[in-house]
Protein backbone atom coordinates (compact mmCIF):
# COMPACT_ATOMS: atom_id res chain seq x y z
CA UNK A 1 0.00 0.00 0.00
CA UNK A 2 2.65 2.52 1.03
CA UNK A 3 4.57 1.45 -1.95
CA UNK A 4 1.93 2.48 -4.60
CA UNK A 5 1.57 5.67 -2.65
CA UNK A 6 4.91 6.65 -3.17
CA UNK A 7 5.08 5.74 -6.74
CA UNK A 8 1.86 7.72 -7.41
CA UNK A 9 2.55 10.33 -4.67
CA UNK A 10 3.38 12.59 -7.75
CA UNK A 11 -0.42 11.80 -9.26
CA UNK A 12 -2.26 12.36 -5.70
CA UNK A 13 -0.23 15.73 -5.52
CA UNK A 14 -0.78 17.08 -8.92
CA UNK A 15 -4.36 16.05 -8.67
CA UNK A 16 -5.43 17.48 -5.26
CA UNK A 17 -3.47 20.48 -5.93
CA UNK A 18 -5.79 21.20 -9.16
CA UNK A 19 -9.07 21.04 -7.18
CA UNK A 20 -8.13 22.96 -4.62
CA UNK A 21 -4.80 24.78 -4.04
CA UNK A 22 -4.54 25.70 -7.63
CA UNK A 23 -7.69 25.67 -8.61
CA UNK A 24 -8.38 27.59 -11.82
CA UNK A 25 -11.87 29.22 -10.85
CA UNK A 26 -11.09 30.29 -7.01
CA UNK A 27 -7.39 30.85 -7.18
CA UNK A 28 -6.37 32.67 -10.74
CA UNK A 29 -9.94 33.51 -11.69
CA UNK A 30 -9.75 32.07 -15.26
CA UNK A 31 -12.23 30.53 -16.96
CA UNK A 32 -15.57 32.96 -15.47
CA UNK A 33 -17.77 33.42 -18.83
CA UNK A 34 -18.87 29.92 -18.93
CA UNK A 35 -18.66 29.56 -15.35
CA UNK A 36 -21.23 31.96 -15.10
CA UNK A 37 -22.73 32.04 -18.34
CA UNK A 38 -24.25 28.48 -18.29
CA UNK A 39 -24.68 26.93 -14.16
CA UNK A 40 -28.09 28.33 -14.54
CA UNK A 41 -29.19 24.82 -14.54
CA UNK A 42 -27.07 21.89 -13.11
CA UNK A 43 -27.03 19.65 -16.25
CA UNK A 44 -25.45 22.45 -18.10
CA UNK A 45 -22.74 22.57 -15.52
CA UNK A 46 -22.03 19.22 -15.83
CA UNK A 47 -22.17 19.36 -19.94
CA UNK A 48 -20.02 22.16 -19.58
CA UNK A 49 -17.50 20.78 -17.51
CA UNK A 50 -17.18 17.37 -19.21
CA UNK A 51 -16.69 19.17 -22.17
CA UNK A 52 -13.98 21.64 -20.58
CA UNK A 53 -12.04 18.72 -19.18
CA UNK A 54 -12.33 16.63 -22.38
CA UNK A 55 -10.85 19.37 -24.14
CA UNK A 56 -8.07 19.80 -21.49
CA UNK A 57 -7.12 16.56 -21.54
CA UNK A 58 -6.94 15.85 -25.47
CA UNK A 59 -5.29 19.11 -25.99
CA UNK A 60 -2.36 18.44 -23.13
CA UNK A 61 -2.07 15.23 -24.48
CA UNK A 62 -1.43 16.63 -28.53
CA UNK A 63 0.65 19.38 -27.32
CA UNK A 64 2.65 17.44 -25.03
CA UNK A 65 3.33 14.68 -27.93
CA UNK A 66 4.42 17.35 -29.69
CA UNK A 67 6.23 19.75 -27.66
CA UNK A 68 9.59 18.55 -29.22
CA UNK A 69 9.18 20.23 -32.43
CA UNK A 70 6.77 23.00 -31.96
CA UNK A 71 8.59 25.92 -32.78
CA UNK A 72 8.44 28.51 -29.56
CA UNK A 73 7.13 31.80 -31.91
CA UNK A 74 4.33 30.21 -33.38
CA UNK A 75 3.32 27.72 -30.27
CA UNK A 76 0.20 30.05 -29.02
CA UNK A 77 -1.09 29.78 -33.16
CA UNK A 78 -0.65 26.04 -33.14
CA UNK A 79 -2.26 25.98 -29.11
CA UNK A 80 -5.55 27.58 -31.12
CA UNK A 81 -5.82 24.71 -33.88
CA UNK A 82 -5.14 22.53 -31.79
CA UNK A 83 -8.05 22.96 -29.19
CA UNK A 84 -10.28 24.65 -31.39
CA UNK A 85 -10.41 21.27 -33.01
CA UNK A 86 -11.04 19.39 -30.34
CA UNK A 87 -14.38 21.86 -29.45
CA UNK A 88 -15.71 21.28 -33.03
CA UNK A 89 -15.81 17.58 -32.23
CA UNK A 90 -17.15 18.59 -28.86
CA UNK A 91 -19.65 20.43 -30.14
CA UNK A 92 -20.80 18.00 -32.85
CA UNK A 93 -21.28 15.46 -30.41
CA UNK A 94 -23.24 17.54 -28.37
CA UNK A 95 -25.43 18.72 -31.50
CA UNK A 96 -25.81 14.78 -32.65
CA UNK A 97 -26.55 13.04 -29.25
CA UNK A 98 -28.14 15.62 -26.44
CA UNK A 99 -29.40 18.00 -29.01
CA UNK A 100 -31.35 20.40 -25.70
CA UNK A 101 -28.19 20.51 -23.59
CA UNK A 102 -26.87 21.94 -27.35
CA UNK A 103 -29.52 24.35 -27.69
CA UNK A 104 -29.50 25.67 -23.89
CA UNK A 105 -25.34 26.10 -24.24
CA UNK A 106 -25.73 27.78 -27.00
CA UNK A 107 -22.69 29.79 -28.96
CA UNK A 108 -20.89 28.79 -25.03
CA UNK A 109 -20.04 25.98 -26.49
CA UNK A 110 -17.67 27.25 -28.72
CA UNK A 111 -16.01 29.87 -26.86
CA UNK A 112 -14.46 26.76 -24.85
CA UNK A 113 -11.30 27.90 -27.20
CA UNK A 114 -10.98 31.16 -25.54
CA UNK A 115 -11.64 29.65 -21.91
CA UNK A 116 -8.16 30.86 -20.48
CA UNK A 117 -7.79 27.38 -18.35
CA UNK A 118 -7.60 25.83 -21.29
CA UNK A 119 -4.92 28.13 -22.58
CA UNK A 120 -3.06 28.30 -20.17
CA UNK A 121 -2.49 24.48 -19.26
CA UNK A 122 -0.57 24.38 -22.25
CA UNK A 123 1.33 26.85 -21.67
CA UNK A 124 2.35 26.41 -18.28
CA UNK A 125 2.34 22.37 -18.36
CA UNK A 126 1.93 20.49 -21.31
CA UNK A 127 4.27 22.29 -23.50
CA UNK A 128 7.04 21.26 -21.02
CA UNK A 129 6.22 18.04 -19.36
CA UNK A 130 5.69 13.96 -20.06
CA UNK A 131 2.98 12.98 -21.84
CA UNK A 132 0.97 11.14 -18.58
CA UNK A 133 1.39 14.11 -16.42
CA UNK A 134 0.32 16.15 -18.89
CA UNK A 135 -3.10 14.35 -19.01
CA UNK A 136 -3.19 13.80 -14.89
CA UNK A 137 -2.34 17.77 -14.35
CA UNK A 138 -5.49 18.20 -17.23
CA UNK A 139 -7.80 15.95 -15.51
CA UNK A 140 -7.29 17.78 -12.49
CA UNK A 141 -7.64 21.29 -13.48
CA UNK A 142 -10.91 20.16 -15.50
CA UNK A 143 -11.97 18.34 -12.33
CA UNK A 144 -11.68 21.55 -10.39
CA UNK A 145 -13.83 23.14 -12.67
CA UNK A 146 -16.96 21.17 -13.01
CA UNK A 147 -16.57 20.76 -9.48
CA UNK A 148 -17.09 24.76 -8.72
CA UNK A 149 -19.15 24.58 -11.93
CA UNK A 150 -21.43 22.34 -10.19
CA UNK A 151 -21.54 23.73 -6.79
CA UNK A 152 -22.19 27.15 -8.58
CA UNK A 153 -25.08 25.69 -10.50
CA UNK A 154 -26.68 23.85 -7.52
CA UNK A 155 -27.20 26.32 -5.58
CA UNK A 156 -28.80 28.91 -8.12
CA UNK A 157 -30.86 25.90 -9.66
CA UNK A 158 -32.04 25.22 -6.23
CA UNK A 159 -32.88 29.35 -5.40
CA UNK A 160 -34.23 29.96 -8.62
CA UNK A 161 -36.26 26.97 -9.47
CA UNK A 162 -36.38 25.28 -6.27
CA UNK A 163 -34.82 22.01 -8.41
CA UNK A 164 -32.14 19.76 -8.78
CA UNK A 165 -31.50 17.98 -12.32
CA UNK A 166 -34.86 18.84 -12.92
CA UNK A 167 -36.36 16.75 -9.41
CA UNK A 168 -38.30 19.37 -6.76
CA UNK A 169 -36.67 19.48 -3.79
CA UNK A 170 -38.52 22.69 -2.22
CA UNK A 171 -42.02 22.82 -0.79
CA UNK A 172 -44.11 23.96 -3.38
CA UNK A 173 -44.27 27.47 -1.67
CA UNK A 174 -41.36 28.11 -2.37
CA UNK A 175 -41.30 31.31 -3.84
CA UNK A 176 -38.74 31.30 -6.65
CA UNK A 177 -35.68 33.84 -6.97
CA UNK A 178 -35.77 35.04 -10.48
CA UNK A 179 -32.71 36.82 -10.19
CA UNK A 180 -30.17 33.93 -9.28
CA UNK A 181 -31.35 32.66 -13.31
CA UNK A 182 -30.07 35.76 -14.89
CA UNK A 183 -26.45 37.27 -14.58
CA UNK A 184 -26.55 39.01 -11.68
CA UNK A 185 -27.20 35.81 -9.80
CA UNK A 186 -24.39 34.40 -11.08
CA UNK A 187 -22.03 36.88 -10.32
CA UNK A 188 -23.26 36.97 -6.64
CA UNK A 189 -22.84 33.13 -6.08
CA UNK A 190 -19.57 32.98 -7.60
CA UNK A 191 -18.17 36.10 -5.32
CA UNK A 192 -19.62 34.63 -2.29
CA UNK A 193 -18.13 31.06 -3.25
CA UNK A 194 -14.64 32.59 -4.36
CA UNK A 195 -14.44 33.86 -0.75
CA UNK A 196 -15.16 30.97 0.87
CA UNK A 197 -12.87 28.56 -0.70
CA UNK A 198 -9.78 31.03 0.08
CA UNK A 199 -10.63 31.53 3.59
CA UNK A 200 -10.62 27.48 3.44
CA UNK A 201 -7.26 27.03 1.94
CA UNK A 202 -6.10 30.21 2.87
CA UNK A 203 -5.19 32.16 0.34
CA UNK A 204 -5.27 36.12 0.32
CA UNK A 205 -4.18 38.43 -2.20
CA UNK A 206 -2.21 41.35 -1.30
CA UNK A 207 -4.16 44.46 -0.79
CA UNK A 208 -3.86 46.10 -4.20
CA UNK A 209 -2.50 49.33 -4.39
CA UNK A 210 -3.57 51.14 -7.76
CA UNK A 211 -1.02 52.19 -9.59
CA UNK A 212 -1.95 55.54 -11.47
CA UNK B 1 -32.06 52.90 -40.41
CA UNK B 2 -33.85 52.40 -36.85
CA UNK B 3 -32.95 48.88 -36.03
CA UNK B 4 -29.22 49.63 -36.43
CA UNK B 5 -29.98 52.51 -34.24
CA UNK B 6 -31.41 49.94 -31.67
CA UNK B 7 -28.94 47.31 -32.24
CA UNK B 8 -26.08 49.57 -30.82
CA UNK B 9 -28.51 51.25 -27.93
CA UNK B 10 -29.42 47.30 -26.71
CA UNK B 11 -26.20 45.73 -26.79
CA UNK B 12 -24.74 49.35 -24.78
CA UNK B 13 -27.56 48.71 -21.80
CA UNK B 14 -29.74 45.67 -21.64
CA UNK B 15 -27.56 43.00 -23.60
CA UNK B 16 -24.55 44.59 -22.60
CA UNK B 17 -22.07 41.67 -23.90
CA UNK B 18 -20.05 41.98 -20.14
CA UNK B 19 -22.61 42.35 -18.10
CA UNK B 20 -25.65 40.47 -19.03
CA UNK B 21 -24.04 37.91 -21.24
CA UNK B 22 -21.09 37.69 -18.61
CA UNK B 23 -18.02 37.27 -21.64
CA UNK B 24 -14.87 38.56 -21.71
CA UNK B 25 -14.55 38.52 -17.71
CA UNK B 26 -10.74 37.07 -17.43
CA UNK B 27 -9.17 40.83 -18.96
CA UNK B 28 -12.91 42.46 -17.01
CA UNK B 29 -11.43 41.44 -13.64
CA UNK B 30 -7.78 41.34 -14.53
CA UNK B 31 -7.30 44.45 -15.14
CA UNK B 32 -10.24 46.43 -13.54
CA UNK B 33 -7.92 48.01 -10.75
CA UNK B 34 -7.48 51.41 -12.07
CA UNK B 35 -8.98 53.28 -14.42
CA UNK B 36 -6.20 54.12 -17.09
CA UNK B 37 -5.49 50.25 -17.64
CA UNK B 38 -9.19 49.90 -18.24
CA UNK B 39 -9.20 52.60 -20.55
CA UNK B 40 -6.64 51.50 -22.60
CA UNK B 41 -7.78 47.95 -22.74
CA UNK B 42 -11.36 48.67 -23.76
CA UNK B 43 -10.25 51.14 -26.70
CA UNK B 44 -8.06 48.26 -28.17
CA UNK B 45 -11.06 45.66 -27.77
CA UNK B 46 -13.65 48.42 -29.45
CA UNK B 47 -10.47 48.82 -32.21
CA UNK B 48 -10.32 44.65 -32.56
CA UNK B 49 -14.21 43.91 -31.92
CA UNK B 50 -15.35 46.05 -34.80
CA UNK B 51 -12.57 45.16 -36.91
CA UNK B 52 -12.97 41.59 -36.93
CA UNK B 53 -16.63 41.81 -36.96
CA UNK B 54 -16.47 42.99 -40.25
CA UNK B 55 -13.84 40.49 -41.61
CA UNK B 56 -15.32 37.61 -40.41
CA UNK B 57 -18.81 38.66 -42.23
CA UNK B 58 -17.71 38.20 -45.54
CA UNK B 59 -15.62 34.99 -44.51
CA UNK B 60 -18.82 33.27 -42.93
CA UNK B 61 -20.78 33.73 -46.16
CA UNK B 62 -18.30 32.40 -48.19
CA UNK B 63 -18.56 29.52 -45.81
CA UNK B 64 -21.99 29.23 -46.29
CA UNK B 65 -21.49 29.16 -49.92
CA UNK B 66 -19.16 26.25 -49.96
CA UNK B 67 -21.24 24.38 -47.10
CA UNK B 68 -18.47 24.06 -44.90
CA UNK B 69 -19.56 26.03 -41.59
CA UNK B 70 -18.81 23.33 -39.72
CA UNK B 71 -15.50 24.50 -39.42
CA UNK B 72 -16.76 28.38 -39.03
CA UNK B 73 -15.02 28.36 -35.26
CA UNK B 74 -11.34 27.08 -36.51
CA UNK B 75 -11.32 29.79 -39.34
CA UNK B 76 -12.89 32.71 -37.60
CA UNK B 77 -9.87 31.88 -34.46
CA UNK B 78 -7.60 31.85 -37.14
CA UNK B 79 -8.84 35.32 -38.89
CA UNK B 80 -8.28 37.19 -35.22
CA UNK B 81 -5.19 35.61 -34.43
CA UNK B 82 -4.14 36.95 -37.52
CA UNK B 83 -5.52 40.61 -37.38
CA UNK B 84 -4.78 40.62 -34.15
CA UNK B 85 -1.01 40.29 -35.20
CA UNK B 86 -1.38 41.98 -38.28
CA UNK B 87 -2.63 45.29 -36.19
CA UNK B 88 0.20 44.58 -33.82
CA UNK B 89 2.66 45.01 -36.97
CA UNK B 90 0.67 47.59 -38.59
CA UNK B 91 0.61 49.94 -35.42
CA UNK B 92 4.34 49.56 -34.38
CA UNK B 93 5.71 50.10 -38.06
CA UNK B 94 2.99 53.67 -38.84
CA UNK B 95 0.90 54.83 -35.81
CA UNK B 96 4.14 54.15 -32.88
CA UNK B 97 2.28 56.24 -30.71
CA UNK B 98 -0.69 54.95 -30.66
CA UNK B 99 0.59 51.35 -30.32
CA UNK B 100 2.81 52.48 -27.17
CA UNK B 101 -0.55 53.42 -25.34
CA UNK B 102 -2.22 50.40 -26.31
CA UNK B 103 0.15 48.08 -27.93
CA UNK B 104 0.97 46.20 -24.53
CA UNK B 105 -2.91 44.56 -24.64
CA UNK B 106 -2.82 43.73 -28.00
CA UNK B 107 -1.86 40.26 -27.70
CA UNK B 108 -4.44 39.77 -24.85
CA UNK B 109 -7.01 40.60 -27.02
CA UNK B 110 -7.24 37.03 -28.52
CA UNK B 111 -7.88 34.95 -25.82
CA UNK B 112 -10.61 38.10 -24.71
CA UNK B 113 -14.08 35.68 -25.71
CA UNK B 114 -15.92 38.85 -26.41
CA UNK B 115 -14.02 39.05 -30.08
CA UNK B 116 -14.90 35.28 -30.71
CA UNK B 117 -18.64 35.56 -29.26
CA UNK B 118 -19.36 38.58 -31.16
CA UNK B 119 -18.82 36.16 -34.49
CA UNK B 120 -20.30 33.27 -33.30
CA UNK B 121 -23.55 35.56 -32.10
CA UNK B 122 -24.05 37.55 -35.15
CA UNK B 123 -24.07 33.51 -36.72
CA UNK B 124 -26.68 33.01 -34.71
CA UNK B 125 -29.25 35.55 -34.84
CA UNK B 126 -28.54 36.11 -39.25
CA UNK B 127 -27.34 39.64 -39.38
CA UNK B 128 -26.87 41.24 -42.54
CA UNK B 129 -23.66 42.84 -42.95
CA UNK B 130 -24.72 46.60 -41.86
CA UNK B 131 -26.43 45.14 -38.32
CA UNK B 132 -22.84 42.95 -37.84
CA UNK B 133 -20.65 46.13 -37.97
CA UNK B 134 -23.47 47.88 -35.71
CA UNK B 135 -23.57 45.59 -33.45
CA UNK B 136 -19.81 44.97 -32.85
CA UNK B 137 -19.59 48.31 -33.13
CA UNK B 138 -22.09 48.93 -29.78
CA UNK B 139 -21.24 45.85 -27.81
CA UNK B 140 -17.52 46.67 -27.79
CA UNK B 141 -18.62 49.79 -26.47
CA UNK B 142 -21.21 48.14 -23.97
CA UNK B 143 -17.75 46.28 -22.24
CA UNK B 144 -15.07 49.13 -22.21
CA UNK B 145 -18.39 51.08 -20.91
CA UNK B 146 -18.48 47.90 -18.12
CA UNK B 147 -14.41 48.23 -17.49
CA UNK B 148 -14.48 51.74 -16.65
CA UNK B 149 -17.36 51.37 -14.47
CA UNK B 150 -15.82 48.74 -12.82
CA UNK B 151 -12.35 49.76 -12.79
CA UNK B 152 -13.60 53.09 -10.60
CA UNK B 153 -15.92 51.40 -8.42
CA UNK B 154 -12.63 49.43 -7.59
CA UNK B 155 -9.79 51.96 -7.52
CA UNK B 156 -11.81 54.13 -4.94
CA UNK B 157 -13.04 50.83 -2.87
CA UNK B 158 -9.13 50.06 -2.45
CA UNK B 159 -8.80 53.41 -0.80
CA UNK B 160 -11.29 53.30 1.34
CA UNK B 161 -12.87 50.47 2.22
CA UNK B 162 -11.46 47.99 4.86
CA UNK B 163 -12.64 44.57 3.52
CA UNK B 164 -12.17 40.84 4.75
CA UNK B 165 -8.96 39.24 3.26
CA UNK B 166 -10.53 36.97 1.58
CA UNK B 167 -13.04 39.02 0.03
CA UNK B 168 -10.52 41.70 -1.06
CA UNK B 169 -9.64 41.49 -4.44
CA UNK B 170 -11.27 39.49 -7.12
CA UNK B 171 -14.01 38.20 -4.81
CA UNK B 172 -15.27 41.84 -4.13
CA UNK B 173 -15.28 42.34 -7.90
CA UNK B 174 -17.97 39.92 -8.53
CA UNK B 175 -20.14 41.49 -6.27
CA UNK B 176 -19.73 44.88 -7.49
CA UNK B 177 -20.21 43.13 -10.74
CA UNK B 178 -23.71 41.68 -9.63
CA UNK B 179 -24.68 44.53 -8.86
CA UNK B 180 -23.61 46.60 -11.52
CA UNK B 181 -25.41 43.83 -13.83
CA UNK B 182 -28.48 44.54 -12.05
CA UNK B 183 -28.55 48.18 -13.28
CA UNK B 184 -28.02 47.23 -16.63
CA UNK B 185 -30.98 44.50 -16.49
CA UNK B 186 -33.32 47.34 -15.43
CA UNK B 187 -32.81 49.09 -18.73
CA UNK B 188 -35.14 46.19 -20.43
CA UNK B 189 -38.21 47.47 -22.23
CA UNK B 190 -36.38 50.72 -22.19
CA UNK B 191 -37.91 52.33 -25.58
CA UNK B 192 -36.34 55.18 -27.65
CA UNK B 193 -39.13 55.83 -30.36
Amino acid sequence: MKLIRVKYKKWFNILRDGISRSNPIVVAVLGICSALAVTNKVENAIAMGLGVTFVIMASSLTISLMRNIIPPRVRMVTYMVVISTYVISVQAVLQAFFMPIADALGAYVGLIITNCIVMGRQEAYAVKNPVKYSIIDGFASGMGYTFVLIVVAAIREILAFGTILNMPIMAVTWEKWVVMAMAPGGFFVLGLIIWGMRELIKYYENQEEPTS
Amino acid sequence: MKDIFEIIISSLTNQNIALVYILGMCPLIAISTNVKNAKGMGIAVVFVVTLTGIINWPIYALLKATETTNLSLLVFIITIAATVQFLEMFLAKFLPKLYSSFGIYLPLITVNCVVLAVSLFFVNRDYNFVQTAAFSFGSSLGWMLAIVLLAGIRQKLSKYANLPRGLSGKAIAFILLGILSLAFIGFTGLSLF
